[in-house]
């Protein structure tokens, strides 16, 4: 199945969990949020969200600015 | 002098809040940080990727500088919800600067989404600290909502053309409920003492000093900015005349021929 991670396509296995997305895009251990199709996911629930086929997720961190 | 900065019931002893954006190296940002004094400082978010990892929330950790996460490119109220509420998740704060503008070119707020977006995530919980036009009908609209304090520019971000409309600003502090914060079009340190003479609480910059010669020199400099202006607006400044009027007594002046001044 096809899902949009950060903005770009990706085929990722069918069951594939947000935690594992999370871990595809190599982010950092700390200050990491997930949005699931515009919703915020609580960290808590990384492990058992499923992305489902054709979802968005945007995995942000935060970076100098403002 | 005690005289704390309190935004939503925090104090903070710094009246300077500063960004991280600009800096040539997270170094050259350390120093002028520390310089500054700042116990605030603004990041972004943004989409993990390779150059993402900056170490920046580390820095300010180790410098027991408190993390407000901005919503700086978010272009529509439902973006900087999101933003604001991903920053929540991924910072444990629930402050936000809350920034939506409406084009790159002027990076101007954008009314309308603003305070929309305001007032969701004040609903939602979040301490709301709205950077805006300087518009004294939009602050009050800010404030009325539930911000915590309201946050208008100067110039626009990254201009350094310090205060343009200087009475409007002086509008906005003489009747705000909340912290009135001048945020963003600081240029050089007496642009940040007089936003802090027209009355406003705090002074939030960050190009002026990352971007500046020597940072950590102008980091120092606006720290005292700020406390110097602060200070003159506590005191009262005297008010301003049409004509001249001696500092030294006018009388028993040493004269030669018919000069005789402040004697009739």
């Amino acid at each position: 199945m096809k899902a949009q991670v950060n903005g770009t396509s990706r085929d990722l296995a069918d069951g594939t969990s947000v935690a594992a997305v999370v871990a595809l895009v190599g982010a950092p251990e700390k200050g990491v949020a997930v949005a699931l199709d515009g919703a915020v996911v609580p960290k808590a629930l990384w492990g058992s969200t499923i992305v489902p086929d054709g979802g968005v997720v945007e995995v942000l961190t935060a970076v100098q600015g403002g | 002098m005690d005289d704390p900065l309190i935004i939503a019931g925090r104090e903070f002893r710094s009246r300077l809040i500063t960004g991280t954006g600009g800096a040539a190296n997270l170094s050259v940002l350390e120093r002028a940080l520390v310089a500054s004094g700042t116990e605030l400082t603004t990041v972004a978010m943004r989409r993990v990727d390779a150059a993402s990892r900056t170490g920046v929330l580390e820095l300010l950790r180790r410098l027991g500088i408190e993390v407000l996460p901005n919503t700086a490119g978010c272009r529509t109220s439902a973006e900087a919800v999101l933003t604001a509420q991903l920053a929540r998740e991924a910072l444990e704060t629930n402050w936000v600067k809350l920034e939506v503008v409406h084009d790159e070119e002027t990076l101007l707020p954008d009314p309308v989404e603003l305070l929309d977006a305001a007032e969701r995530l004040v609903a939602d919980g979040f301490v709301v600290l709205p950077y805006t036009n300087d518009d004294p009908v939009l602050a009050r609209k800010l404030e009325d909502v539930g911000c915590a304090a309201v946050m208008p520019l100067g110039s626009p971000i990254g201009t350094g053309l310090g205060i343009r409309n200087p009475h409007n600003i002086e509008l906005i502090t003489s009747r705000a409920g909340v912290p009135v914060v001048l945020d963003a079009g600081i240029g050089t340190a007496s642009d940040a003492a007089l936003a802090m003479e027209l009355g406003c609480a705090a002074v939030l910059l960050a190009t002026a000093v990352t971007r500046a010669q020597d940072p950590e020199r102008m980091g120092a400099a606006m720290r005292c900015a700020v406390e110097g202006g602060r200070l003159a607006r506590l005191a009262g400044r005297i008010p301003r005349r049409f004509w001249a009027q001696a500092s030294s007594p006018g009388l028993r002046v040493a004269t030669v021929g018919t000069h005789v001044l402040g004697e009739d």
